[in-house]
């Protein structure tokens, strides 16, 4: 009866002696990776299109006006 | 602020393949990867015949972004879908969850043993430091940071391939099919890519640079 009980009571406390396993956060796309610069805060090529190193809208600007080079009916026909 | 997307007008593509030619040469794409590359639909189908230039969209809401089991995708603040070479395992989740076949595999030893996936960076580089060595090596050409756009676009002789921000380019397409009296059908893929707004909101960057 002893042995039992000496049994019951390691079973016990075996389970006592688990460790929490607590769920991870949800993974959240996108997020781990490491960022890298934006492309306004380069400097312009000499030879290139110009901006303002850092200013996001001067570097939108200059690129919208690229953009507008690949529309024939304003760049040919007018 | 730009989101920037591709618009590939079948109306106008005549599979010249220069947009693959001129992404291959602009950032050395190895032999058997195919960033972007021309395909025939309808084929065979007499007057519904057409071709269209496909790479990576850069999706409002990638589905290679959700299911990549390391995570190694991130979004640019002008909308870009980039990945880091460094964490990518090369499973190859993202190919099967892709709806235009965009992410590629380089062949990286016997027995068809995979690479890091490659794929179209809409000449952005990664996330190495721009215009670095390293970068060019991993990622290819950083157009972007030059100011300039994708060289497929920019290369494109009937200007099919329309690179940019969407707004811009919506607008381009626009007046195209206004002027040939089309139904606007013709932009093939453009309801997969972009159908569905960004979660959150819309372009918004998280903290932290590039979102």
């Amino acid at each position: 009866m002893r042995r039992l009980l000496v049994v019951a009571a390691v079973v016990f406390a075996g389970g006592c002696m688990e460790v929490e396993q607590a769920s991870s956060p949800a993974k959240q796309a996108g997020q781990t990776v490491k960022r890298d610069a934006n492309p306004w805060s380069n400097e312009p090529l000499a030879m290139g299109p110009k901006w303002n190193k850092g200013d996001r809208t001067s570097w939108e600007e200059q690129i919208k006006k690229r953009q507008l080079e690949q529309h024939e009916h304003q760049r040919i026909y007018q | 602020m730009a989101r920037m997307k591709f618009l590939c007008d079948a109306e106008r593509c005549i599979e010249c393949n220069g947009c693959v030619t001129a992404c291959k040469n602009e950032n050395e794409v190895p032999w058997g990867v195919n960033r972007r590359r021309v395909v025939t639909i309808n084929d065979g189908v007499i007057g519904a015949e057409k071709s269209i230039s496909v790479a990576c969209m850069h999706c409002s809401d990638a589905p290679c972004m959700a299911v990549c089991p390391v995570d190694c995708f991130y979004k640019t603040a002008d909308g870009v879908v980039l990945h880091d070479k460094d964490l990518c395992i090369g499973c190859g989740y993202c190919f099967y969850a892709c709806p235009f076949g965009a992410p590629q595999f380089p062949q990286a030893g016997a027995f068809g043993l995979r690479g890091k996936m490659d794929k179209c960076t809409f000449c952005a580089g990664g996330p190495e430091v721009d215009k670095s060595e390293a970068e060019f090596k991993k990622y290819g050409r950083n157009r972007l940071a030059e100011g300039k756009l994708p060289a497929c676009a920019e290369m494109c002789s009937t200007k099919a391939l329309l690179g940019g921000d969407g707004d811009v380019i919506a607008d381009i397409y626009r007046e195209r099919v206004a002027r040939r009296g089309s139904k606007g059908a013709e932009a093939w893929g453009w309801g997969s890519a972009y159908g569905q707004p960004p979660k959150g909101a819309q372009g918004a960057a998280p903290a932290g640079g590039k979102s």
